[in-house]
């Protein structure tokens, strides 16, 4: 039952990772988008984002969820540690959340909406930047439970240059897979054209952050290259990711948006892959050598049979549901007369 | 809101369309905060409380994963009723609005389980210091999960129902889109007077399971100092825990012995039968329930007035002075549901998980955790404010927006 529970586990952070991603990319993108063009980019974000926006923070809920159940030792070891990022990232996810209401019912419009854009805009680069700072923490070796003083037990456990290239790079590949989703909603040819061209600029960036998270593990001794490449697995999805992204370009001027969204989701995968194999089952890189591993910190079977079963039973109620929802919102809304 | 959406689909007048639109705007403003405000508690839990979280998490986190469930359905139907106008069949659109309504309810219930479980801990053994023998399905069924989440719910419906029907209400006294408001405030006060006259019977069910299990908790909701027989209901008054009494109180002789255990003889065991360290905030939790119980038995009053104006004296529901008190009572059952809170949160002081774990002992070991706990309220009440704020402009567009009686488009 354990491995069930890992599975739902790491699924649901990939699913956070994409469409949460996704939803703070497009907050990232409206950052990088000339005035003139914010407002027909906003427009078809959000034609696309809005039914399903509140669903988004579910995923990020079910992996707490299954954390404080299943696994109470790691969700405690995090919580105490990387009290300060988890913090900036939850104070992140309110103003968010907050900005993004305030833009979608509020009555009135007025200059309040800039108030609210700027807030929305700031709060959707600072959430996945500590999102990125937190995951890389976890594999940094640098929690040190035996830490003595203040700083070394809270500051340093979190803040390097490598949690740090971490988070930018999630930040690029937020802003890279909203640019990739956002092709498909494009009214005409020209803003195709643009957010095309977007895309483009953006896979490159992100291959650039990929690089200075490479270069940084180097600076702090983490043998970030040998945990990809020192098993078979790790380096197959490395190889299928590079392989898609030359498919990627390949399709990208031909108007294949659903391919484009495919292919973008499997790489993202792929490198989630990568990053969390070679590790398993340990999940939390301690300071000294011990680890926390998931299956040595389970809790009682009775606790994740119990658990197991709740989200089977959860996602046999969901997926359809959530499916359905998805598809019904994919139809082009300009089809239905607006009420 | 599904009860106007209903009226609109069965009897086709436009004035429900629209105050079901309305509406469907504060349920979209409450669940987007609630959706935020929970993903923060859920990280909370550990950030502030790891060692609670540590023992209790695997014992009582199957109300929790169920509850994350419930959630989840909601927010999906919530994506289809709010996206949906004119894109379904009415009643599958209807449907949704009525899942989003159950959905929204189950997650009450399954939180006030886990709640409940550390007033009344049970699905584990407690042996030494160590947690063995887990039961999550017998941790979420306790002994207080009924009576707790049946006090809640009704709550629950008491407090938005009242205050929904105040602000409608004050917006009729002001004469503006009198039609809408008219139909909004009689579904809003049937829920909230139903629910106020059931919600007494609640409160029995949960006294007489309180003083079952949590006879400190009890004795410090009444300031009960003294174990005795045929033991008084106190009403108001100000505990001296110096001197052990209650002063300038009304005490109805034998009352709390009957309210407690159905017997006005029996015995009600007082303060004094606990060891001092095991005592609970007395003046907290003392004024906490009497304004919880005060603020319930004024509800009810009103209640019991709108049901004599709708089936006996018609004359009485056009009136301005019903309205006025229904204006009054607007913030009325949610400072009663917070007081209920803080009764049953701080009752159960010094403990977290009732006579296993002092709350003292759950906390996290990160020095200026205070500053965290600063930041936080502060965080929660800009929510509030902002909440607030959102709702007020919207009910001061409801002239523009909604009122299918002052512009004649087509709907």
């Amino acid at each position: 039952m354990v491995y069930v529970v890992i599975i739902f586990l790491w699924t649901a952070i990939l699913l956070y990772l994409l469409l949460g991603g996704a939803d703070f990319g497009a907050g990232i993108i409206e950052l990088f988008t000339s005035r003139a063009n914010r407002h027909r980019t906003r427009k078809n974000m959000y034609e696309a984002i809005g039914p399903v926006w509140e669903a988004n923070h579910m995923w990020l809920i079910i992996v707490i969820v299954i954390l404080f159940v299943g696994f109470p030792k790691i969700y405690t070891t995090v919580s105490i540690y990387l009290h300060i990022p988890l913090v900036c990232m939850l104070l992140g996810i309110i103003a968010r959340g907050t900005a993004f209401v305030f833009r979608n019912y509020d009555a009135v419009k007025d200059d309040m909406q800039k108030v609210y854009t700027r807030i929305f805009i700031l709060s959707s680069v600072l959430t996945p930047f500590f999102l990125g700072i937190i995951a890389a923490s976890v594999v940094s070796s640098r929690i040190d439970l035996q830490a003595g003083d203040f700083f070394s037990a809270y500051i340093l456990s979190w803040l390097n240059f490598f949690t740090v290239a971490v988070g930018i790079f999630t930040v690029t590949i937020c802003a890279y897979l909203a640019a990739v989703f956002i092709i498909g909603q494009a009214d005409d040819e020209a803003d195709r054209k643009r957010f095309t061209r977007k895309a483009t600029y953006l896979i490159f960036v992100v291959m650039g952050a990929g690089a200075l998270v490479f270069i940084a593990a180097w600076i702090e001794n983490i043998p970030l290259l040998y945990w990809i490449f020192s098993d078979v697995p790790g380096i197959i999805a490395i190889i299928l990711a590079t392989i898609s992204l030359i498919i990627m370009f390949y399709f990208l001027n031909r108007n294949k948006p659903v391919m484009l969204r495919i292919l973008a989701g499997f790489q993202v995968s792929m490198i989630l892959f990568a990053a969390t194999y070679s590790h398993f089952p340990d999940i939390v890189l301690l300071k000294g050598g011990q680890n926390l591993s998931l299956l040595e910190n389970q809790g009682e079977a009775k606790t994740m049979e119990a658990l197991g079963y709740a989200l089977l039973i959860g996602s046999v109620f969901i997926l359809p549901a959530l499916g359905y929802l998805i598809y019904s919102f994919q139809k082009k809304t300009d089809e239905i007369a607006d009420h | 809101m599904s009860t106007a959406h209903y009226l609109w689909i069965k009897k086709k007048e436009a004035v429900y369309l629209d105050v079901t639109k309305a509406w469907s705007k504060g349920v979209a403003i409450f669940f987007a905060t609630g959706a935020v405000s929970g993903t923060v508690l859920s990280f909370e839990l550990g950030l502030l409380w790891p060692r609670f979280m540590e023992h209790a998490g695997p014992i009582f986190g199957m109300p929790f994963s169920l509850e994350g469930t419930a959630f989840f359905i909601e927010a999906i139907a919530l994506g289809f009723y709010l996206y949906g106008w004119n894109r379904f069949h009415p009643w599958f659109h209807w449907l949704t609005g009525v899942v989003v309504g159950i959905t929204g309810l189950l997650s009450g219930i399954l939180v006030v389980a886990a709640n409940s479980w550390m007033n009344s801990p049970s699905g584990f053994d407690f042996v030494n210091g160590q947690y063995l023998n887990i039961d999550p399905m017998k941790a979420m069924f306790n002994a207080a999960w009924f009576s707790q989440a049946l006090h809640m719910c009704v709550a629950a419906f008491v407090s938005t129902g009242f205050a929904v029907a105040g602000v409608h209400a004050l917006m009729i006294l002001k004469g503006k889109n009198v039609n809408f408001h008219s139909k909004a405030f009689r579904i809003a006060a049937i829920f909230a007077t139903v629910a106020a006259c059931l919600q007494p019977l609640s409160g029995d069910i949960s006294a007489k399971d309180v003083a079952k299990r949590q006879p400190a908790k009890l004795a410090a909701m009444e300031a009960h100092f003294h174990t005795e027989k045929g033991a008084p209901l106190i009403v108001g008054g100000i505990p001296d825990t110096a001197t052990q009494t209650v002063n300038y109180a009304l005490k109805i002789p034998k009352l709390l012995s009957f309210m407690a255990t159905n017997d006005f003889n029996a015995e009600v065991k007082g303060l004094d039968s606990f060891p001092k360290i095991d005592h609970p905030p007395i003046l907290v939790t003392h004024f906490a329930f009497q304004i919880m119980v005060g603020l319930g038995m004024a509800m009810l009053g009103l209640a019991l007035l709108y049901f004599i104006a709708l089936f006996k004296k018609k004359s009485w529901s056009e009136s301005r002075w019903l309205l006025k008190l229904f204006v009054i009572a607007t913030p009325l059952g949610y400072l009663a549901l917070e007081a209920g809170w803080t009764v049953t949160e701080v009752g159960r002081q010094p403990w977290i998980i009732y006579g296993v774990m002092r709350t003292a002992d759950a906390v996290t070991p990160m020095p200026g955790i205070a500053y965290s706990f600063y930041l936080f309220t502060a965080v929660y009440i800009s929510l509030a404010v902002i909440v607030s704020f959102l709702l007020f402009r919207q009910i001061k567009m409801v002239n523009t927006l909604y009122d299918s009686s002052t512009d004649h488009k087509t709907r």
